[in-house]
């Protein structure tokens, strides 16, 4: 829902960066996207082939790999992924947890030429 | 070909515009509360009874965000210091508030004449998990009618939570609520979370959350 704003900052990075070492093309953008971030990558790629139009990122592939939630246990430090919305440690039962991975959002790297 | 490494936060704009707000805030000693919810929770109730139960003792200005109309910022027009709405719907994204809204709306204000900014953001569990607007405190509304399995359908919004309230609690006997089996989701997902249970509608339950208020304003500012 929100991946407009969010795709602009991508188009925006990578071409500063592309600019930055004087690319003439960008082939590839590699993104980190946690499983628990609400972005929906098939929403960033329809945005980004539109907001690349017309600049030297037009038709990059956007290499998206998803983190999977991780969640560590308050009580026995387990660190675990999540089965379906229970979020208790599968080690204790314990029910107090934190976010260890899966809210990621950035991007890792790209190819340019 | 060449691989270039960027390691770069995608959200970091709207996080640079978030820290900007938060020290011009800061500089005129004001205190911002971000509060969250589901359509129909009561964010405009409970705004417009912090607004009553505070006067006189805070100046408090309220931002609304709306995907569109003016509805909730002429409810409040009357008891606030200062009412900013802003619609979403015309702005890139309408799902939520952004740091770049509240820095345009943070214009309007009377910034030296305000204690307290209590910021109502566009109603939905998701989204606004996401953006920090340079608020000090965060606060959901979860209300009984929802039902208790919000923070295990929702995790993210209330994992950053400063205070959860249970709004709506005059529905009790009408609805199945387990209120305990709702605690023990959030404390195991935010064990700091302040957690309240009041009623928009009856008063109860207001006075603690007032106080609250009072408490974080006057440790974060210093005045009162």
């Amino acid at each position: 829902m929100h991946e407009l704003g969010v795709t602009e900052n991508i188009v925006n990075i990578s071409l500063t960066k592309a600019g930055e070492a004087q690319a003439k093309k960008v082939i590839r953008i590699n993104l980190v996207v946690g499983e628990l971030s609400g972005f929906v990558p098939d929403c960033i790629q329809f945005y980004f082939d539109f907001l690349s139009k017309d600049t030297i990122a037009q038709g990059a592939v956007l290499h998206f790999e998803s983190v999977p939630a991780q969640l560590r246990c308050r009580n026995c430090s387990m660190i675990f992924q999540p089965q379906d919305t229970l979020w208790s440690c599968p080690e204790c039962g314990g029910q107090s947890v934190e976010i260890f991975t899966g809210r990621e959002l950035y991007i890792e790297s790209m190819e340019v030429e | 070909m060449k691989k270039i490494e960027v390691i770069q936060n995608i959200l970091e704009a709207n996080e640079a515009i978030a820290s900007r707000n938060q020290q011009l805030l800061d500089k005129h000693k004001v205190f911002a509360i971000n509060i969250m919810s589901a359509p129909g929770a009561g964010k405009t109730s409970l705004i417009l009874q912090t607004l009553t139960r505070l006067k006189g003792m805070l100046n408090i200005a309220v931002i609304e965000g709306d995907v569109a109309s003016t509805v909730d910022a002429e409810k409040v027009q009357s008891e606030a210091k200062a009412v900013v709405q802003i619609n979403t719907r015309n702005m890139p994204e309408s799902c939520s508030l952004m740091a770049a809204m509240i820095e345009s709306a943070l214009k309007d204000m009377p910034l030296d004449n305000i204690d307290l900014i209590l910021i109502e953001n566009v109603g939905n569990l998701i989204c606004p998990a996401e953006f920090n607007l340079g608020e000090h405190k965060r606060v959901v509304i979860s209300s009984l009618p929802e039902g208790d399995d919000k923070p295990i359908k929702y995790p993210l919004i209330f994992v950053d939570a400063d205070a959860v309230i249970i709004n709506k609690m005059d529905l009790l006997p009408h609805v199945d609520f387990d209120i305990a089996a709702f605690r023990r989701s959030i404390v195991g997902l935010n064990p700091r979370a302040e957690i309240f249970e009041l009623s928009s509608k009856t008063s109860e339950g207001i006075e603690r959350w007032c106080f609250w208020i009072l408490e974080q304003v006057e440790t974060h500012v210093g005045k009162r």
